[in-house]
């Protein structure tokens, strides 16, 4: 029972951490109908930035303030230059260049930070552990980044649904020229959403920065289980990318904890555990797999 | 003649002669990124089928040329192992195991690629692009865990598969046997695509909702397609085991599904031959940059997307000067 609240909750915060990656992109997806591999470049680009300010300077603030700062710069430099003129391409050219892009950030990091991953600690005032119920000691950080997950996930949704700014964004993903008519600037929206986006990945990026470890291609990881939580959610959705994300989390968690347990109740100990080993890391796939057969578009798609 | 025809005249006299070639000049060596070439262009032309004819934009193409390339490596170490099934006791004459090995190759890639395909192919757009991603991706961790054949390190093999009257541990042969594949490929594919199937996808992808108009049940189709393209991959994969005598996870991550796409947009989209083109240009460029830089990932990047935004149609339409119909 203890194991399964802190694996519950170790996979909440890899969904927050998924939410806050997929949060931006399906908005990307849903409003400009671009599609965007280079965001996984942003979440790494927030967690080397993070990770080398966290270092100099000793301060996790300015860490966080830094990378947040450097992903934005990079999201608005990305559209400026190279998505902007694809937004009336067709989605080929779009995964061509921004998988160029991907190679140039990847191979950057390299020759930047080399090919070693980076290390970050976690801030003073953040280590240890506190006591959640009698025998479960829970890391301080991880309950923090969910924390700070929770509270983004919050903040959105009372952007969204209380703000002005919140109601444009909402109908352009629905329909982009009825809300262009109506006399709203819509590729300043383009470039908002688009940047603010790249900072939500660079903001995963460095929180995930002390626990895993930073080195080049880490995006890529991280953005394919995006598109998993986005395919399950729905595009253009961000409450389908909230439930979606915390369901990806629970499962690949979960799946990885509990399956070599199920399955050795079911075959010898060595299958049991090779088995478990394929399933698990299989298992969000499979989730998906059911989810599309059952809502091709997704639990809540925003195209109606 | 055609320009089209005369350069598939010069390029078959130039793949033909360029072993001959190779070994006057002392550089075997070309014979072995020849042979490379080849079978990339033999995977990149077969994405083409998807992305150039079928509209279905495949980001996890990698993942057929993969289980091609691990049936190869998973038939070899039973047979080294000698614990084969008695179905497959063909594969115990070690000159001609390939004639079973290949086939089945070709067979297993095409099974996943028509369950793939038949999830993937319920959505569309940029839900496709991102499914057939997430699939591809699947499989690579599968491969990575799976424990009896290497994992994370993959497999070597101990020979080439064997085959009647080419031997294919000799350098010289095995190219001639990928330059066979190809063409064949080539010419099964281009009858394909100009027969009423062809037409119909290729109807379907201009105006999917006149298609069914039309009464054809446009997704049997693509269907049919996907696990075509796939099967072909899977070939490109047995080839490429047998090249490197090595089979790994890394041939299913999806950097090969992005390549291939690379190459089919360098070489020209929809236009089968193109691809082959743009594999050569592409492997050639890695290995002309790698001769300078080991970064020369950091130069293909920007490439790219500079071919992106500024030469829509790639270098195969320029190649036999023809302008494109339509895209």
């Amino acid at each position: 029972m203890l194991l399964f609240c802190e694996q519950l909750l170790n996979g909440l915060q890899l969904g927050v951490t998924l939410f806050l990656m997929s949060a931006g992109l399906t908005l990307v997806f849903g409003i400009m109908q671009v599609i965007n591999l280079a965001h996984g470049s942003f979440y790494m680009i927030g967690a080397y930035v993070g990770a080398t300010v966290a270092l100099h300077s000793g301060s996790f603030l300015l860490a966080i303030l830094s990378a947040l700062g450097a992903s934005w710069l990079a999201g608005c430099l990305a559209e400026a230059l190279i998505l902007r003129h694809l937004y009336r391409r067709r989605h080929l050219d779009q995964v061509l260049a921004t998988f160029g892009v991907i190679l140039f950030c990847n191979e950057m990091t390299r020759i930047i930070w080399g090919r070693q991953p980076l290390f970050m600690d976690i801030p003073a005032a953040l280590a240890g552990s506190v006591e959640l119920l009698p025998g479960l000691p829970y890391p301080i950080y991880r309950l923090v980044v969910l924390a700070v997950g929770l509270a983004v996930a919050l903040l959105l949704w009372l952007i969204f649904t209380r703000t002005r700014i919140g109601m444009q964004v909402r109908a352009g993903a629905v329909n982009r020229e009825m809300v262009a008519a109506l006399g709203v600037n819509i590729s300043l929206l383009y470039t908002l959403v688009f940047g603010c986006g790249a900072m939500l990945a660079g903001l995963a990026g460095v929180m995930a920065g002390p626990i895993l470890a930073v080195e080049p291609g880490m995006g890529e990881s991280i953005l394919i289980l995006t598109f998993v939580v986005i395919v399950i959610g729905g595009i253009g959705s961000v409450r389908g990318a909230f439930i979606g994300a915390v369901l990806v989390g629970l499962v690949d968690t979960l799946g990885r904890a509990f399956l070599p347990l199920l399955l050795r109740l079911l075959l010898s100990p060595a299958t049991a555990d090779s088995v478990a080993a394929s399933l698990a890391s299989m298992a969000i796939y499979i989730f998906m797999a059911l989810v599309l057969v059952i809502k091709p578009k997704g639990l809540f798609p925003a195209h109606h | 003649m055609t320009r089209k025809q005369l350069f598939l005249l010069l390029a078959a006299i130039f793949l033909t002669l360029l072993p001959a070639a190779a070994h006057l000049s002392g550089n075997p060596y070309l014979l072995s990124l020849a042979s490379r070439i080849l079978i990339y262009g033999l995977a990149a032309a077969s994405l083409d089928l998807l992305l150039g004819y079928g509209a279905m934009i495949s980001l996890g193409h990698a993942a057929y040329v993969g289980i091609g390339a691990y049936a190869v490596g998973i038939l070899h170490l039973h047979l080294g192992a000698g614990d084969l099934p008695p179905a497959l006791a063909l594969l115990a004459d070690s000159t001609a195991s390939g004639l079973a090995i290949l086939p089945l190759a070709v067979l297993a890639a095409s099974l996943a690629a028509l369950v793939i395909g038949a999830l993937c192919l319920r959505t569309t757009g940029m839900h496709f692009i991102m499914i057939t991603l997430a699939f591809a991706q699947m499989l690579y961790y599968f491969f990575i865990s799976l424990e009896a054949y290497g994992g994370d390190d993959g497999l070597s093999l101990m020979s080439r598969s064997g085959l009647p009257l080419v031997n294919l541990d000799n350098d010289t042969h095995f190219y001639y046997f990928c330059l066979f594949c190809l063409v064949l490929f080539l010419y099964l594919a281009s009858r394909l695509v100009h027969s009423r199937f062809g037409l119909i996808l290729r109807g379907a992808g201009d105006n999917e909702r006149r298609a069914r108009g039309l009464g054809v049940n446009t997704g049997r189709y693509r269907l049919a397609l996907f696990t075509i393209a796939g099967g072909s991959a899977g070939l490109a994969g047995a080839l490429l085991a047998n090249h490197s005598e090595f089979v790994s996870p890394g041939l299913l991550n999806w950097t090969l599904s992005g390549e291939l796409m690379v190459m089919v947009l360098l070489g020209g989209i929809g236009t089968l031959f193109g691809p082959v083109v743009g594999a050569a240009v592409y492997l050639l460029l890695e290995e002309g940059l790698n001769m300078y830089t080991e970064h020369w990932m950091a130069y293909m990047g920007p490439l790219l997307v500079l071919a992106v935004l500024f030469a829509r149609n790639g270098l195969f339409p320029l190649l036999i000067s023809e302008r494109r119909r339509h895209g």
